[in-house]
């Protein structure tokens, strides 16, 4: 009886566990094949050899600049990550351990904010970035996400927890400044939420699909945009479409493979509390 | 003396100030000027005046704006019962003692950090009707290929799928994390009590995972009501969702009034509309998940 209920709750556990990655092998199976695994049946399992050749095609396929894509969005990426981290962190710390007036105040907005959907304001965004004369430039996609609302909450939340008030009485009687309490006492506590902050950031920067579109020209784009110029003018040639979404999603499993616990706990404490 | 106190009374505002400075030109103002621009009448020429609530009223009597809405409801549906009832199971399971239980939770969380265009691509392909493995796999069983496109409900359910791919996982360690923080005595009581395991999961488990719950519920209509991607290339890049807009949904609708019509007013009624009406399903989602008390 106990054995029948195990076998049932491992069988269903695997079957999850495949309907979860199949769809990922697969991207990765028909990147490194040839266009005729397409329709086979049963579809072949195994990988094959065309993976350079498929990447010698993308990278060759005429306007789809998806080397240029990469790029934009590996700095973009960055620059909004460090960004974020830097600003959660300090506004976070401030909204937990220091008193100020209309600290309360403040934070209620900050957490309004986050209520909000992105895009709502994605006309006039687009509005103002005319206006910058910011049309098709990278700037447009980075400066917009420098800090983050729920980036000051999550900080918040984790600055409250992690950072013990006896230590920076302790530092303050030793005559440190609040910026330097910030960076010799403070950031050192809160590393491992920004650390989970910073994944999450960059992956949702590195994700990001419906701002891009709007803003940038396919001469100039992310490697999402990039992607979906793929899918529309080469939607038959699935090797060269797989290729390119397998190359786009490498650096967020690199990310996932070396740091997936850390994202696993950051999802089940950060939610719900 | 001053210089400190300065510091003391400065520090906290000055590290506060890039975000609301930031926040406030590329986040508050747009937001404003979007309900501005919605009252007027606005094309590629520019500001032609204010129209007062015209763009609303002619909101109201768009078939096409209903029918955007009628698509992302039905998806919205498709994908968010199955999404959080599976993921809810999942939950349970991996809280049971299980060997290799990191393996499971990263495998069903690995979705996740795949982008929406990556996906919108793989099941494009996996659900294409000549060459796709879900019409092949069908076929073996019978079942004749099936244009996943061209109608309401098969286009539903394909972009369903992806969204429920990509999200159980997800939904599944909030609940793990919520049902971890339940006190075990509950259960032994339970089990004393002669409470089997189903019985268990219905009147201690999602009882007190309530909040959870509703945190998920109210996510998932946030991104429903923004479903974009996913029907987007879906349909290889066709904004308009189809031939017959049978999968169209209302931010594809607002992208292609505002920036293929260059209507922008209208589009920025359209957001108001978007916004108002997912304030209204997450204030109604959550009302109904606080309701769920004594089991289901």
């Amino acid at each position: 009886m106990r054995t029948r209920g195990n076998a049932l709750v491992y069988l269903t556990l695997i079957v999850s566990l495949v309907l979860s990655v199949f769809p990922l092998y697969w991207l990765f199976v028909v990147a490194t094949r040839s266009n005729d695994v397409i329709g086979q049946l049963p579809p072949p399992l195994i990988p094959g050899g065309n993976l350079g050749a498929n990447v010698s095609r993308l990278f060759g396929a005429e306007d789809a600049h998806f080397a240029l894509g990469l790029v934009n969005s590996m700095v973009a990426s960055v620059a909004v990550t460090v960004s974020v981290v830097f600003f959660s962190s300090l506004a976070g710390f401030a909204f937990a351990k220091l008193r100020f007036r209309g600290r309360n105040a403040l934070l209620l907005v900050v957490l309004a904010t986050m209520m909000v959907p992105v895009q709502m304001g994605i006309v006039p965004l687009y509005m103002v970035m005319v206006k910058l004369g910011w049309q098709n430039q990278l700037q447009a996609v980075v400066v917009p996400f420098l800090v983050s609302a729920f980036g000051v909450f999550l900080m918040r939340q984790y600055a409250e927890r992690a950072v013990p008030d006896e230590l920076i009485e302790a530092a303050r009687l030793d005559g440190c400044s609040t910026f330097g309490l910030f960076v010799r006492v403070v950031s050192p506590a809160l590393r491992p939420g920004a650390a989970v902050l910073g994944l999450f950031t960059f992956m949702s920067t590195w994700n990001e699909f419906l701002w891009p579109l709007a803003i940038l020209e396919a001469d100039n784009p992310t490697v999402q945009f990039s992607l979906s110029q793929l899918a529309t003018q080469y939607y038959t040639d699935y090797t060269l479409m797989f290729s390119g979404t397998l190359i786009a999603t490498v650096p967020l499993a690199v990310v996932f493979v070396l740091f997936g616990r850390q994202i696993v706990s950051g999802i089940m404490d950060g939610a719900v509390r | 003396m001053n210089r400190s106190r300065l510091d003391l009374h400065g520090a906290p505002y000055f590290f506060v100030t890039p975000f609301f400075l930031l926040f406030a030109v590329f986040g508050f103002f747009p937001l404003v000027y979007t309900a501005w621009v919605s009252l007027r009448s606005w094309d590629l020429t520019g500001d032609a005046g204010f129209v007062g609530t015209a763009n609303y009223q002619r909101l109201l009597a768009d078939p096409d704006f209903w029918n955007a809405m009628l698509n992302t409801l039905g998806m919205f549906l498709l994908s968010t019962v199955p999404q959080l009832c599976f993921a809810l199971v999942i939950a349970g399971l991996l809280n049971r003692p299980i060997r290799a239980l990191m393996l499971f939770r990263l495998g069903v969380l690995a979705p996740i950090v795949t982008s929406v265009a990556a996906v919108a691509i793989v099941f494009g392909q996996l659900y294409g009707r000549d060459a796709g493995l879900v019409n092949g796999v069908l076929g073996l069983v019978g079942i004749g290929p099936i244009d996943w496109q061209a109608g309401k409900g098969s286009s539903w359910i394909a972009v369903a799928s992806m969204v429920n791919w990509r999200w159980t996982g997800y939904n599944a360690l909030i609940y793990l994390a919520a049902i971890q923080a339940i006190p075990r005595d509950l259960y032994e009581a339970a089990q004393l009590d002669g409470a089997g395991a189903v019985r268990q999961f219905r009147s201690i488990t999602v009882p007190l995972i309530r909040p959870a719950l509703i945190f998920t519920v109210v996510m998932s209509t946030i991104g429903g009501m923004q479903l974009f991607t996913e029907p987007l290339l879906f349909g290889q890049g066709d904004i308009s969702g189809g031939s017959l807009r049978q999968f169209q949904t209302v931010a594809m609708y607002m992208f292609e009034q505002s920036f293929q019509n260059f209507d922008y007013g209208y589009g920025s009624a359209i957001a108001w509309m978007i916004f108002l009406l997912t304030v209204l399903a997450g204030v109604a989602n959550a009302l109904i998940a606080r309701r769920l008390k004594g089991g289901i």
